[in-house]
């Protein structure tokens, strides 16, 4: 039997490692891949959780995470296409057009 | 130490090194194939707490759809390595003590906040309890996520159009 307390100290791990990616990374894609870390983290804690309290609704919120991560991917993804279409880059440090 | 716990260990050091390789990487490929690692290896952890239904969905919709989407994207953007700017080493000096801090705070306070809980009765969840819940119970929000894929359908579709298209 694994303690629960492990689980979550993985998804703090895991989420934190994610915020990191999320401010290092300069790729608009890899920064959205942080994204799907960091939710990916959540998950892990609801499952956790759910386990631990011996609920089921922690499942039912991971399934509805899942299918609005999905939803997200694919307009975010548009939207970086229409990005690099304009601005012909995907650094984020170069899509800078309001500074200018 | 029992075996679920080292089962537990490997999975979670699978993860945890997919996750700081996807940080390491320069390329946004081998980012993507190392978050697939970190996702493959959350399906083998939700396995063993018996959660065998999001096990399933985590490959099938975050391993399968969701990361294809992803290399797709890669692909059709011919994505190259990232460049190093004068901010990005500005991050290198602020960032890593500053992420590094973080996570041993918060892995701290999770530990010490529920090294006490009571450790719950280990019961297997059916799939069946979880969908007649879906179905009862979260109908609606089901319901509603449908409506919601249907928008970001449109969305994707309206947003990635060529302009001289129409």
């Amino acid at each position: 039997m694994v303690p629960t307390s492990y689980y979550l100290v993985l998804s703090a791990v895991l989420f934190g490692l994610g915020v990191v990616a999320f401010i290092f990374k300069r790729n608009i894609i890899t920064i959205f891949m942080s994204i799907e870390l960091m939710l990916n983290a959540v998950n892990l804690a609801f499952v956790a959780f759910s386990r631990a309290l011996g609920q089921l609704q922690g499942q039912v919120f991971v399934f509805f995470v899942i299918v609005v991560a999905a939803a997200e991917a694919a307009v975010g993804l548009a939207i970086i296409i229409v990005i690099a279409r304009n601005r012909g880059t995907l650094n984020v440090e170069r899509v800078d057009s309001l500074k200018h | 130490m029992t075996l679920q716990i080292a089962v537990f260990l490997i999975l979670a050091a699978m993860a945890v090194a997919g996750a700081v390789s996807l940080i390491l990487q320069r390329h946004p490929i081998h980012s993507a194939l190392s978050l697939i690692v970190v996702m493959v290896a959350l399906a083998g952890l939700y396995l063993l707490q018996g959660a065998e239904f999001i096990a399933a969905v985590q490959i099938i919709v975050y391993g399968g759809a969701i990361m294809v989407l992803f290399v797709f994207v890669i692909m059709l953007l011919n994505a190259g390595e990232e460049e190093r700017t004068n901010m990005s080493r500005m991050a290198r000096f602020v960032g890593v003590p500053l992420g590094v801090v973080f996570l041993l705070e918060a892995a701290y306070w999770i530990a010490r906040a529920t090294s006490r809980m009571a450790q719950a009765s280990p019961q297997a969840v059916s799939t069946r309890d979880l969908s007649t819940l879906l179905f009862r119970e979260y109908v609606f929000p089901f319901e509603l996520t449908s409506f919601l894929i249907l928008i970001a359908l449109l969305g994707a579709l309206v947003l990635a159009r060529r302009e001289d298209s129409d």
